[in-house]
């Protein structure tokens, strides 16, 4: 198996993959809710951080727990409990951000028997001063939370190694990010969805290793498909691969993301402090926001906009999870800003599972718009 | 067939008087800058006992009521709603959001004239609407904006680094709003504002308690015109003692037996806000001997509550009732933190299960026959858990009904379905109609 296809297999595998490590470590596997979780300390405490994603598959298991009009990730991913796919945690945190996913965590917390939940708040305003010192007091207890849960304590040394390996993560996800930047660029969108997702579930040792392993191997790689057009994909979560494979066919090649399972996710490192948790709760109160967070004052939209740039970006394809509040009240005005600098885009909305061929005729006119110069 | 008590009923006294208060304060905010005052706008939400420090001429338009006031006029609701569509903004986003900028685009006041600009917005954040909304009208009327983020986690869990950071925050607007309005910013108003906003809170919880009484002296619809005051302007004096006057005369009504509706037989609580196109609903539950005594919207969306001395749910005691003299801005927005963040209605934000308890004592308090909960479209924060609301009242053993629709958007709402529902769920109580 070449290296950059570990991802995939651990996409495809991640319970599999979560359950083997229980069996071969003896430690927790913790499931997460929302990017907002400090896996550092998760990590420093010998736990596995497993994100809870949804499954992309029709179900009908949630209506008797969530609204039909709230987001189709948040009623997948409990889909995904309820049918006891993750019945290997042996927890669940939660990081407070859009309430829609809250309602997962809370059904869940309610509906599937698990040994340790935990709610953390995290500061939507992170314009505020007053957002650091807040952050660091409830990272301060979910440490404690844990040290109490697993009976140990959480020394410093364990705090700078998960450091150590989720900066160390972050760094190497930069450098294979670096291979989507040439041109051709070296690396597909759909494997950088591989990539940065597992990520999110994988031990990060075992993940770096795959990384830097995958990082030598793109180096040589000599690039045999016609890229095509290079989009942005940005907007809400999206882990549908189906849906890049399908834009990937059709003549493009998406080259950068903005988006929670992507570089939302690991965007920027944790800055060494002197003090450990401030270290780490500083990293996620100065992150690149989810929309749910980023106010009084827009900083998403010029980083989108950096990416766009810095990555060449002909287009961007704007990714609206239905209901999904907190993009919906950016996407008007970012589809705007993203076009008078430049970046055409198309809009889609998505559900769990996605209609690829409606999609595919809207993608395939976008690239046509993109492409007139060469038609005519 | 059993014989119907017949109670004797009679219209509030104080019911024109509300409508004129709520008339003056629309009227205020249009009107303000010809005397030199200053308006802002912000949700109901908003700590609105805070710009009060910047004097006695400051107005608000809080935005949910106005779009509230929208929404029942079909034809302006259309134009906002169409205008919002023309931006882009998708119908499923709060839907007295999308109003209120439909009347910003549109530049007409439900209330006559032009949409008037606000001088600066002042806002909360607990759901995520919240902050888009004025972050856009920041920028569309290019007006300076400040939101406070009370989403802190529910009040049972309050500690010490929550309540300051949110006091922090409030303590930050402060000089923000000297800036940005050129005034200097009088701490014993804001003393004064706060005590006048925990006495109005405390006072509205304490009619919808008196609601307790068989027969209800209220009915819902008849409470919506009247809760609303707080939802313009908590810390307003005029409207405590507004809130003092219906509260003796809803005494009064106890005490001569007056009832809200005269066939009562069946009573019961609601959800989040009703479809406001549409209340002749309740009218409708009347045939039935079915009345509304309210809902943890209607009683706690202002109303600030907490366990009496004998164990029942009532009014929270104010500082001043304790003997707590506030004597600092410091102290004031410590109190004015604590005081809202105990807001019922905001604890379901963090856990359903608080919200399930809460409408479970109503059940027992208020001596409810069942539950209506509106699936409301409109509004995603007060529709958060409200699945697994029912889940908790079916499993306690309380009837409830559910419906579809939208507070806001009359076309989400498919009133001859839901009328059959009602009468299928008053079949499910034993009840039928005592009049067509």
């Amino acid at each position: 198996m070449a290296a950059i296809d570990k991802f995939e297999h651990w996409y495809h595998n991640r319970h599999e993959y979560a359950k083997e490590w229980k069996k071969r470590t003896g430690g927790k596997v913790i499931g997460t809710f929302c990017t907002y979780v400090p896996d550092e300390i998760l990590t420093a405490a010998g736990m596995l951080h497993s994100r809870i994603l949804g499954s992309h598959e029709p179900q009908d298991v949630t209506e008797p727990h969530i609204f039909g009009m709230f987001c189709p990730f948040c009623r997948d991913s409990l889909a995904q409990g309820l049918k006891g796919r993750f019945n290997y945690l042996d927890g669940i945190v939660l990081a407070h951000s859009c309430i829609h996913y809250r309602q997962t965590f809370d059904s869940w917390k309610a509906h599937i028997p698990t040994e340790f939940t935990y709610y953390l708040p995290m500061p939507n305003m992170v314009q505020s001063p007053s957002a650091k010192p807040y952050y660091l007091g409830e990272v301060a207890k979910f440490k404690a939370a844990l040290e109490e849960y697993a009976g140990k304590k959480i020394t410093d040394a364990d705090l700078d190694r998960g450091i150590e390996l989720t900066n160390k993560n972050r760094q190497l996800l930069h450098q294979i990010y670096e291979f989507r930047k040439t041109d051709p660029p070296k690396m597909t969108g759909t494997e950088a969805l591989y990539v940065a997702t597992t990520a999110q579930f994988v031990d990060y040792e075992e993940h770096n290793k795959s990384l830097e392993e995958a990082i030598k191997e793109l180096a040589n790689r000599q690039v045999d498909r016609d890229p095509g057009v290079r989009l942005m994909a940005v907007g809400s979560e999206n882990d549908d691969v189906e849906f890049f494979k399908m834009v990937e066919s059709v003549g493009a090649t998406v080259v950068i993301d903005e988006q929670c399972a992507g570089t939302r996710y690991f965007w920027n490192e944790a800055r060494i402090q002197p003090d450990r948790l401030q270290t780490i709760s500083d990293r996620y109160v100065e992150r690149p926001p989810c929309p749910t967070k980023d106010y009084p004052e827009r900083t998403r939209f010029p980083h989108v906009l950096q990416l766009a740039k810095d990555y060449k970006a002909q287009g961007a394809i704007i990714m609206q999870e239905k209901f999904c509040d907190p993009h919906e009240g950016d996407n008007p005005i970012l589809k705007k800003y993203l076009e008078d600098n430049g970046i055409p885009t198309l809009g889609l909305e998505f559900d769990s599972t996605n209609p690829l061929g409606p999609f595919r005729i809207r993608v395939e006119a976008f690239l046509e718009t993109l492409r007139t110069d060469d038609l005519f | 067939m059993a014989t119907v008590t017949k109670y004797p009923t009679e219209p509030l006294k104080c019911w024109n008087k509300a409508k004129e208060l709520r008339l003056k304060y629309y009227k205020d905010y249009a009107e303000c800058k010809q005397r030199g005052g200053i308006r802002w706008s912000g949700g109901a939400w908003a700590m609105d006992a805070i710009p009060a420090g910047l004097g006695d001429d400051v107005y608000t338009l809080t935005s949910e009521p106005y779009a509230a006031s929208v929404a029942f006029d079909p034809k302006l609701n259309a134009e906002c709603q169409s205008a919002a569509d023309a931006k882009g903004w998708s119908r499923d986003l709060c839907y007295y959001m999308r109003t209120y900028w439909g009347s910003m685009y549109v530049n007409k006041y439900a209330f006559g004239g032009e949409f008037p600009k606000p001088d600066f917005v002042y806002q909360t954040q607990i759901c995520c609407s919240h902050h888009k909304w004025y972050q856009h009208v920041s920028e569309y009327k290019k007006v300076p904006y400040f939101t406070i983020d009370v989403s802190v986690g529910a009040y049972k869990d309050l500690d010490e680094g929550k309540i300051q950071y949110v006091v922090n925050q409030m303590q930050e607007s402060i000089p923000w709003m000297e800036k940005v309005t050129g005034r200097k910013f009088d701490d014993e108003k804001l003393i004064a504002a706060v005590n006048s906003e925990c006495r109005t809170t405390s006072l509205w919880a304490e009619v919808c308690t008196l609601n307790k009484a068989i027969p209800a002296p209220l009915e819902e619809k008849t409470m919506y015109a009247l809760y609303v005051l707080a939802t313009l302007s908590k810390h307003s004096k005029e409207f405590g003692d507004f809130y003092e006057e219906l509260r003796d005369e809803v005494k009064d009504r106890i005490a001569r037996g007056i009832a809200a509706v005269s066939n009562e037989r069946c009573r019961l609580i609601t959800d989040t806000q009703p479809p406001w196109s549409y209340l002749s609903m309740y009218r409708y539950m009347e045939k039935y001997g079915a009345v509304s005594v309210g809902s943890l919207y209607t009683f706690a969306l202002e109303g600030v509550f907490a366990d009496q001395p004998d164990g029942s749910w009532g009014p929270r005691p104010t500082p001043e009732q304790l003997g707590i003299k506030i004597r600092t801005r410091e102290e004031a927005l410590r109190i004015y933190a604590d005081w809202n963040l105990c807001k019922p209605e905001w604890q379901h934000f963090y856990d359903p299960q608080i919200k399930t308890d809460i409408m479970l004592r109503m059940v027992k308090e208020f001596k409810l026959n069942g539950v209506i909960l509106h699936l409301n479209r409109g509004c995603e924060g007060l529709s958060k858990g409200i699945m697994e609301n029912r889940l908790g009242l079916v499993k306690a053993g309380v009837p409830v009904m559910t419906y579809e629709g939208n507070m806001g958007d009359e076309k989400e709402m498919d009133y001859p379905r839901t009328l059959s529902r009602i009468d299928s769920f008053m079949e499910s109580l034993g009840l039928g109609k005592l009049e067509n």
